[in-house]
């Protein structure tokens, strides 16, 4: 080997980030400690920004007088029944925008005109034909979900492999068989992922509808919290808020690994 | 039961792709169909199994399929067309699910194709855990299970490195030599032409029309016994390709 031998340099590597345990929960320990900290030695004032210990104190009362139930069982309420109909039906609609292309002629133009529209917006009208309970709230959450439902449902069954369809075909599979064996499962993780945008919705919705009437769930309980300039009862239920997102995330995030373990 | 195919033409569009294409499947014998990309070969087997409707002409199936046969023109695809959510054995029983032969029946006919087609280890093997070779194997253990009076066979072995694709050959020729499958047979590969078909039928570029019909006489079990025939053979077919292949080269260029 001659003298004027050196190695290659190397220039692979990164752009492939990697899972990395602990380092959430340190991040999240890290500013819950420098804030309870700032609160105590007075660099931040209890009436701007109330420290965690007192949102949890405020949480503790919660739950001995036993409304904590109330408002989470309200809230819990409005948020299945909204979700799980808006999401029913989106996955019939978008289905058969997906197969027929009748329905799809029909149905496209409408979701695209109507799911702009901030669905808040029409809680007022939602009021004057449900009435002011729950029917109104569960309505909105329902309109929330259905748009974006429809649009992953059908953006999914285009995406599934023609190939695998003609597959089905060849070897004489029924039209019921298909879309169940092969349109249905294909479509499935646009469908799911359409599950986590609309999940997402429905709980912004459901806060919002929440603080326009209600008396008991999370929303109202956050929108009296604030009336009252009471902070640690606010921080309470927007950290509530926080669990409940991070719950139906979590759920979502064990059914996709049920559901898509062929992947 | 043979298949004929008479005077199909086809275009999509303005383009024509196919012209006055007559062709006899004889049962028992496997037809390989080759041409330069572009010929249209996979088209005419589209028409042959009834995917796609050709403008004119028409395929009919003389005398009846055996008896058994759950779908007599059963496709072999080029990329497998597996479900990737079903196993091998899923993947079997899908075809056979919508046939009411009850669940005892279905079992008994994956576990008998699985056997024949040696992959009775991997019956619970998703796709994704497969090589290509493996997933091949499923996809023809899935056409067995229809008991098929034609298999229809699109590039089967093309989307596989060199050394799995001898080895899948070898395989179809023994299935061929123990059930005297019927099979048309889409490729570009000349060896795999002259190693598998009795008769050979060459396409010409767009549009495609058959420009000559070689019979190989060689038993399939005797080919590997005679290198120089089959070189011959090939060559030949080669020398009727080339030219195709070089004008169909030149008019994508002019695309």
């Amino acid at each position: 080997m001659s003298d004027d031998a050196k190695p290659v340099p190397y220039r692979g590597g990164g752009f492939a980030p990697r899972p990395v345990g602990l380092v959430g929960p340190i991040v999240f320990a890290l500013v819950l400690g420098l804030w309870e900290a700032g609160s105590r030695l007075g660099w931040i004032s209890p009436i701007i920004l109330p420290a965690p210990s007192q949102a949890l104190g405020a949480l503790a009362d919660l739950v001995e007088t036993g409304r904590l139930w109330l408002h989470v069982s309200a809230s819990l309420q409005r948020l299945v029944q909204g979700w799980v109909f808006g999401a029913l039906l989106g996955v019939l609609v978008g289905f058969a925008a997906g197969l027929f292309s009748l329905a799809r002629a029909g149905i496209v133009p409408v979701v695209a005109a109507l799911f702009p529209i901030p669905k808040i917006a029409l809680l007022p009208l939602f009021i004057i034909w449900f009435g002011i309970g729950e029917e109104s709230k569960v309505a909105t959450i329902l309109f929330g979900t259905f748009f974006p439902t429809v649009i992953s449902v059908y953006g999914g069954v285009d995406n599934v492999d023609r190939n695998l369809i003609r597959m089905g075909q060849s070897f004489g599979l029924g039209w019921f068989s298909i879309v169940r064996k092969i349109v249905l499962p294909g479509a499935m993780p646009a469908i799911l992922s359409g599950f986590r945008i609309s999940a997402s919705i429905a709980i912004i919705l459901l806060v919002a509808a929440e603080m326009i009437g209600a008396e008991y769930g999370i929303g109202a309980y956050i929108l009296l919290a604030g009336n009252l300039m009471a902070t640690d009862q606010l921080v309470a239920g927007v950290a509530m808020l926080s669990i409940l997102g991070l719950t139906v995330s979590w759920v979502l995030g064990r059914i996709e690994k049920a559901v898509l373990r062929w992947r | 039961m043979d298949l004929h195919i008479s005077d199909i033409s086809h275009s999509y569009g303005a383009t024509e792709v196919l012209r006055g294409i007559d062709l006899h499947i004889t049962a028992g014998q496997i037809v390989c169909l080759i041409g330069p990309s572009g010929c249209g070969k996979s088209t005419l087997l589209r028409f042959v199994g009834g995917l796609e409707r050709p403008r004119s002409g028409r395929v009919v199936q003389i005398g009846e399929p055996p008896a058994g046969c759950l779908n007599p023109l059963t496709y072999i695809f080029q990329d497998f067309a597996l479900l990737p959510w079903r196993t091998a054995a899923g993947n079997i029983s899908l075809v056979l699910e919508d046939h009411g032969l009850g669940r005892a029946a279905v079992r008994e006919i994956v576990d008998d194709v699985l056997a024949r087609t040696k992959l009775t280890d991997f019956r619970d093997a998703l796709p994704r855990q497969l090589s290509g070779g493996m997933k091949q194997r499923v996809a023809i253990a899935r056409a067995l299970a229809v008991r098929p009076a034609c298999l229809l066979m699109d590039e089967p072995l093309s989307a596989l490195d060199s050394q799995t694709r001898d080895l899948l050959l070898d395989d179809l020729l023994d299935l061929w030599l123990r059930e005297r499958f019927t099979a048309c047979y889409v490729t570009h590969n000349l060896e795999e032409a002259v190693r598998i078909g009795h008769r050979v039928v060459v396409l010409s570029r767009r549009p495609g029309q058959i420009r000559e019909v070689v019979d190989l006489d060689i038993p399939l079990e005797d080919r590997l016994d005679h290198p120089e025939a089959l070189e011959t053979r090939r060559r030949h077919l080669w020398e009727l390709m080339r030219e195709e292949a070089l004008a169909a080269d030149k008019e994508l260029a002019d695309v």
